[in-house]
């Protein structure tokens, strides 16, 4: 009886994700043009991931990238949140939107604006250059050391917003009466923070991790439009991988695998931060 | 262990799953596509009866629309018994759409396929195209397309060689890739347009030592390096040597010397400065948009962006051959536009056949020409001014002199991924002349000699 009323999302569940995962899986067991007939090739697409530096290289990539798109963000929330509540800042609620913006604007539109911010005559350098750093002034994303940082800033940019108003969220929960009591025991922003704010935000830090790093690992969009995967092989990353291999040079086997492995990745990625946060509580 | 009753409903589901699926392999076989003879093949349109024919084509910037709209528009006035169901996309959308649209057993009648491996090559290996031997002696394609350009859509049965075999589809359009140069700049410079190689080297000195950007390049996307290095490449390399590598035929190499010779030449310019400063992080938009600002003295680049660039320069915009190397043999590295072909699924190919014969005819050629576009066969700067003379007059040179070079990408189907990336290096110097070398001649020599599908 309880399977009946599972039924219908048992079916949508089925027929929308587990049928295309199962099928994924069996794609990646072949050597397939996306044209023609495949052929069977077993585990050797695994082998080439695991092997093949080329596409190694594009998960340390998104490895660096989660630096950037979750534990920068998560930080700089928490701080900004924590001095919000701490003071009351005149028009708050006008910054509090001027940070989540970016989260409400498309990713494409985010790159192409990104990518001229970053051009070699783009404001960046012009600011650079005003202030006297010429030295620093460079093709930000045509060069190979400095690429994904670049691609990194605009995560920051991206996620911080998303961090500071899930913090916010949670912190309003907490009683003002926590900080009056800390504050006449004489403890400081810092005390504050690590304390009060950071305890009782676990399951909203829980959150933000989560959704950064989930993000930061299946980037796809930034470095579609703003490098495609270059200089070089620079700042290829899964995604992009499997959209390359798949889609446009018709190995389907290979492009699937890299998708299936990243998906492990995130997978395990999210148990793990759960577990973590479930452990502390 | 006893398995909670949902996960053993959903590990059944999973096993079924996989049994269901297990039994084929993924894909139809396509098999042999059809090889219509000469003498089966129907021309008289009229007599065909009320026919819909689906075309896919990509001709949607401003002159290619325009003259693909009047001739689709004629065709269908001439035979008003034929419907033109146009479907049109942008060249990228066409190419991702095309992969899943052309299995499909409602597959259009017309596609214009992209040339190279990794699309034409693959449906034809895939059976997807019909080979148009039969429609090109009825019609008299070879007579009309010469050699040169009907190799750029030609292919072996089995899809692996290129640029020989069956013909497979027909373009409308021209392109080469040239010297495009700012003709104020070089007045003031006190230079001529440069014809040789010796000329050119001093004409970028000069520029450099007048504070300009020789020449401006953005290779933020990767594939305009392929025109730049391959620019310099047609001056130093003999034409059949490039050809061999561009269509991935045996018997050429990427390490020889004089390929050494332009690697390190194309190096030593961007250490010489005669290139945009940090072009790797600049993008090709941005790039020959600062060309037409009067940012540069050259820019090498193909003649699609004519109108783009005669726009806002006019007078100043000049167009010209890439200059001759030592061994004196003009080369430029040019194409067509896509090609348009004939899907296997068509159940008209006998009218799509006419149509592709309608849109290619000299009377179509004329109004390619007059709206603006290069047209691959007939053209002629009679009656045409400016940069755009300067254009049809290099094509015409470039093909009665036997010229023009493939794209280097189309050698085989990693070739474009590996050559944008190591053009990138080589100008960041991240590699040096040689190693870039061996590396392309890996990928070459392993797929010539069959060791790399």
């Amino acid at each position: 009886m309880a399977y009946l009323y599972l039924a219908p999302a048992l079916l949508v569940f089925s027929l929308f994700l587990l049928w295309p995962l199962l099928h994924a899986v069996y794609l990646s067991f072949f050597e397939w043009d996306g044209l023609g007939v495949g052929t069977w090739v077993g585990l050797a697409n695994y082998g080439d991931v695991l092997t093949d530096p080329d596409l190694r290289a594009p998960f340390w990539h998104a490895l660096v990238l989660v630096g950037f798109f979750c534990l920068v963000p998560v930080t700089i929330g928490l701080v900004l949140a924590s001095l919000m509540t701490r003071t009351a800042v005149r028009g708050a609620g006008f910054f509090r939107s001027v940070l989540f913006l970016p989260q409400v604007v498309a990713l494409t539109v985010v790159a192409v604006a990104w990518r001229d911010i970053f051009a070699p005559q783009g404001p960046l350098n012009d600011v650079l250059r005003a202030v006297g750093l010429d030295s620093f002034a460079r093709g930000w994303l045509g060069d190979a050391s400095w690429v994904l940082v670049a691609i990194g800033v605009v995560g920051v940019w991206v996620g911080t917003g998303l961090c500071m108003v899930l913090f916010l969220a949670g912190l309003s929960n907490v009683g003002r009466e926590v900080y009056e009591a800390a504050r006449i025991d004489g403890a400081g922003f810092w005390r504050e923070l690590v304390s009060i704010s950071v305890p009782s935000l676990r399951g909203e830090i829980a959150v933000a991790v989560t959704l950064t790093m989930v993000a930061a690992l299946r980037t796809f969009d930034l470095v579609y439009v703003m490098t495609g995967g270059g200089p070089g092989r620079a700042s290829t990353v899964p995604s992009y991988e499997v959209y390359q291999r798949a889609m446009e040079k018709g190995q389907v086997g290979t492009g699937v695998t890299v998708a299936l492995l990243l998906t492990a990745v995130i997978l395990l990625a999210t148990v793990l931060v759960n577990r973590l946060a479930e452990e502390k509580e | 262990m006893r398995i909670p009753a949902p996960r053993r409903l959903i590990g059944g589901l999973a096993v079924v799953a996989l049994l269901t699926t297990a039994a084929c392999a993924p894909g139809s076989s396509g098999g042999e596509a059809t090889d219509k003879q000469a003498s089966d093949v129907a021309t008289d349109v009229a007599d065909m009866g009320d026919v819909t024919l689906t075309v896919w084509d990509q001709e949607v910037r401003g002159g290619q629309a325009e003259q693909i709209k009047q001739l689709n528009a004629a065709f269908q006035e001439k035979y008003p018994n034929i419907t033109i169901k146009r479907v049109s996309r942008s060249f990228d959308d066409l190419r991702k759409t095309l992969r899943l649209a052309i299995t499909n057993d409602e597959a259009p009648d017309v596609v214009q396929a992209n040339n190279g491996r990794s699309d034409m090559g693959q449906f034809v290996s895939a059976g997807l195209l019909r080979p148009l031997d039969g429609y090109a002696e009825v019609y008299g394609w070879d007579d009309r397309f010469p050699e040169s350009i009907r190799a750029l859509s030609s292919y072996g049965d089995d899809g692996k060689a290129f640029g020989e075999g069956s013909l497979y589809g027909l373009p409308q359009a021209g392109e080469l890739v040239g010297l495009w140069y700012d003709k104020q700049k070089l007045s003031e410079l006190g230079i001529d347009v440069p014809r040789t190689t010796d000329d050119l080297e001093k004409a970028l000195a000069a520029a450099k030592q007048a504070g300009e950007t020789p020449i401006q390049f953005g290779n933020l996307d990767g594939w305009p390096g392929i025109h730049d290095f391959g620019f310099v490449q047609n001056q130093f390399v003999p034409r059949d040597d490039v050809r061999q590598l561009g269509f991935g035929r045996e018997g050429s190499s990427w390490t020889s010397p004089a390929n050494e010779q332009a690697a390190s030449t194309f190096a030593d310019w961007v250490s010489q400065g005669y290139f945009t400063e940090d072009f790797n992080g600049l993008g090709y938009d941005a790039a020959w948009q600062d060309f037409a600002k009067g940012n540069g003295v050259f820019l090498v680049a193909g003649t699609w962006l004519l109108a783009d660039l005669a726009e806002p320069m006019g007078d100043r915009l000049g167009f010209a051959l890439p200059p001759v190397g030592a061994d004196g043999e003009q080369a430029v590295t040019g194409g067509t536009g896509l090609p348009f072909a004939i899907t296997e699924e068509s159940k008209n190919a006998d009218a799509a056949a006419a149509y592709i014969d309608f849109i290619t005819d000299e009377a179509a050629m004329k109004m390619i020409s007059d709206a603006g576009n290069l047209p691959v066969v007939d053209a002629s700067p009679e009656g045409l001014t400016g940069a755009q003379a300067e254009v049809v007059t290099a094509w015409q040179t470039a093909s009665e002199d036997d010229a023009i070079v493939p794209y280097l990408d189309y050698a085989t189907p990693d070739f474009y991924d590996l050559l944008v990336s190591q053009v990138q290096k080589l100008g960041a110097g991240s590699v040096e002349p040689d190693a870039f070398l061996g590396t392309l001649e890996d990928e070459y020599s392993s797929f010539t000699s069959g060791e790399d599908g």
